[in-house]
């Protein structure tokens, strides 16, 4: 079912820059179970149902846009879930501090992973008080910085000095203000967003400064309607190398690929030795935004992606063969959530608008 | 009182409260080993250590993304820019990312930062070195904005700044760095929104801020001599206005004039006037007078830069010419 392999390479992170190269990782996911260590059964069967859970939230968002019940901008994560659960899966636990997360206006899954309640995200998609921002924010902006998740910033690229930002705090705390921490920054940005020249300026404060940060491209192929070749010269993976940052290409539509490579970032960056880049190969099915009828490519390019890469189709399939899972487990699993999901739905749409007091709160703080 | 220049009364405010409060930090280009471009972080390096005096990369628009996801996370990062002209860059951060997001979050994620350096008409450095920006800032909900006249402000509005929970965008003024002024010594804060009357008066209130607060003080000495009594504001903070003090000194006086280092279009004197037409249009016996930037590029040539900023001796011309009905 894989049509494309992983292709994981790594840049060997305890080298100087000046000998940088690229050397050939192993591969991770698929059949190979040499990495099965990293997850029992019981957590394979929770990021399934996490990813899924994403997976059902957003097509109900689409269908809620398509009722007028959420308006404006509206980007789905429908094709890249492994990246933002692989992340999570991997990332620090609570106990220990946990990580800090931060991403584009495609936020919504990454709400969700990051322990949003389905109600504080869908309430906020339709403007409503229940939502995580009151109803001012909407589709773009959610935060929750207590678990963790700092938004949800639409001006594209912004995210990526304010993620080093978080990191440079981070470090601050423990060198400066004694408070022992080894959060790291999963700072997640879109393959367009990378031609920026923020990017560049953050790329080079971040190793200057050596931030505890892992830079993870979201390579969906596009950026609105422009695709990765005609925006980006060279390779995203390599963007890291001049200011000597590790960098690999990873395959994002592989659960276990993104995990296996998320805990590799972040243990080099817990380690103290600066950031580090995952460029995650993934794709998107919908448009940019609900807006977007998607001319510059063919149905027929999303349904090979679909049916040879799909993120959560391939995790099945390995509880499955390896595992030994029946289908009937993932078909109640789907039952259940998309029960949840509707529910959800439903509850956030009895939720009234914000009140009119609402309007003048939180301009400045209280 | 002890004398301070502007300079020392910015580096003095800074230090107070960074051994005060071990979150605060000052970040920007050359502040560090170089002890600042205007010189006003010197000998900080030294106290703090280069963990809390940051030299940067030239790059404003990452430094301050940079600085405001500090700020995010918890942090009180004081950004200084070598002069405003360069914070054109970093505009974004300020606006969409560190005025904004309290709002979009529903009070999740604030940010408390300082945004400092020089601002307005520098001497003979042309155009592109040369502008006032406070009318772009004042503009924007969820940032204060203050722009101090003398030393003891210098610090007090610093100081307040940098424990207010609210971006604060600190716009100094090269001019002013080496002037001298008595600084109350101690903690000493100015409070965000509140005008000062720099000078009593009873004939006509003259409304500036920075740089132009000097010039209105200086007019006002050669309009005493002349029989006409001026009644300075230095209005200290742009956002929030301290209404009340300016209707306040308009109901005194019957007569009001605005002074701006911009150009007028758009610009804190228009600002001002539509605030006395709200809130004290019974008051006024004559329009209100505007004395701005010329609408050009600021020239480099000496004779043509005086030209294009309101000078003391515009004021005192103007200010006779609106109190005598001449106009
Ligand atoms: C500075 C800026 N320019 C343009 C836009 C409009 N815009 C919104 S999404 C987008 C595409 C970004 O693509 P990419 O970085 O690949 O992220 P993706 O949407 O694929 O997740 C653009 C151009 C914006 N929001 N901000
Ligand atoms: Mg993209």
């Amino acid at each position: 079912m894989q049509a494309k392999s992983a292709m994981t390479s790594a840049m060997n992170s305890a080298t100087p820059a000046s000998t940088l190269k690229a050397v050939q990782a192993a591969k991770v996911g698929g059949k190979s179970g040499g990495k099965a260590a990293l997850f029992g059964l019981p957590e394979l069967q929770h990021w399934h149902r996490v990813m899924l859970e994403m997976r059902r939230f957003e097509e109900k968002a689409a269908a809620l846009y398509q009722q007028k019940a959420i308006q404006g901008f509206c980007h789905l994560y429908i094709g890249q879930e492994a990246v933002a659960a692989g992340l999570k899966a991997t990332s620090q636990a609570d106990e220990f501090g946990g990580d800090d997360f931060i991403t584009s206006y495609r936020c919504h899954a990454l709400g969700l992973v990051c322990g949003l309640s389905m109600l504080e995200v869908m309430g906020e998609l339709t403007g409503r008080v229940v939502g995580i921002s009151k109803g001012k924010g909407g589709s773009m902006h959610m935060f929750e910085p207590s678990k963790g998740f700092w938004g949800g910033h639409g001006i594209v690229a912004a995210q990526v000095p304010l993620g080093a930002g978080i990191a440079f705090a981070r470090k601050y705390e423990a060198e400066v203000l004694g408070q022992a921490n080894t959060r790291v920054s999963f700072t997640l940005i879109g393959d367009g967003a990378m031609n920026a020249g923020q990017v560049f300026e953050t790329f080079n404060m971040a190793a200057l400064w050596q931030l505890p940060v892992v830079f993870v491209i979201e390579n969906n192929q596009y950026g609105m309607g422009t695709s990765v070749p005609r925006a980006a010269a060279g390779e995203l993976w390599k963007r890291g190398e001049p200011f000597g940052i590790p960098g690999e290409k990873v395959d994002g539509m592989d659960f276990l690929a993104v995990a296996e490579a998320g805990k590799r970032a972040a243990d080099h960056c817990r380690a103290g030795k600066g950031p580090y880049l995952l460029e995650m190969d993934t794709y998107r099915y919908r448009g940019n935004s609900m807006s977007d009828p998607a001319k510059y490519r063919t149905r027929d390019d999303v349904e090979n992606v679909r049916d040879s890469r799909d993120p959560i189709a391939r995790l099945q399939q390995q509880l499955m063969t390896e595992h030994g899972m029946k289908e009937s487990y993932f078909d109640e699993v789907d039952e259940a959530v998309k029960a949840a999901v509707n529910q959800c739905a439903e509850e956030a749409l009895a939720a009234p608008q914000p009140g009119e007091s609402e309007l003048w709160t939180d301009v400045y703080p209280s | 009182m002890p004398q301070q220049s502007v300079r020392e009364a910015i580096r003095d405010a800074m230090s107070e409260e960074m051994r005060a409060d071990k979150r605060v930090f000052l970040i920007g280009e050359e502040v560090a080993d170089y002890q600042g471009a205007y010189k006003c972080s010197q000998g900080m390096v030294q106290e703090f250590g280069d963990k809390r005096v940051i030299d940067t990369p030239i790059a404003e628009l990452g430094f301050t993304g940079i600085a405001v996801g500090a700020g995010m996370a918890g942090l009180r990062p004081i950004v200084e820019y070598m002069t405003w002209n360069f914070a054109l860059l970093a505009t974004d951060h300020i606006l969409n990312s560190a005025a904004k997001t309290l709002y979009m979050s529903g009070g999740k994620v604030g940010c408390p930062i300082v945004f400092r350096g020089l601002n307005g008409v520098a001497a003979h450095v042309a155009a592109q070195h040369s502008q006032d920006f406070a009318n772009w800032y004042m503009n924007i909900p969820g940032l204060k904005v203050v722009a101090p006249s003398n030393a003891a402000d210098a610090k007090g509005l610093l100081k307040a700044a940098i424990r207010d929970d609210s971006p604060v965008v600190v716009l100094e003024h090269e001019v002013l760095y080496g002037h001298m002024g008595e600084v109350p010594e101690g903690d000493y804060i100015t409070p965000i929104g509140k005008a000062n009357v720099a000078r009593a008066g009873t004939d006509v209130s003259i409304f500036a801020y920075s740089m132009m607060t000097v010039k209105a003080l200086a007019a006002a000495e050669e309009l005493a001599k002349q029989g006409i009594s001026a009644e300075v504001v230095d209005l200290r903070s742009l956002r929030p206005l301290d209404v009340a003090a300016i209707k306040a000194s308009v109901s005194k006086t019957h007569r009001a004039v605005v002074l701006e280092e911009t150009w007028a279009a758009a610009g804190v004197g228009a600002e001002i006037m539509a605030t006395i037409s709200d809130h004290a249009w019974d008051e006024l016996d004559a329009p209100v007078l505007r004395l701005s930037q010329l609408p050009v590029p600021l020239p480099y040539a000496s004779n043509l830069e005086t030209k294009c900023v309101p000078q003391v001796d515009d004021i005192v011309r103007e200010v006779i010419a609106l109190v005598g009905g001449q106009r």
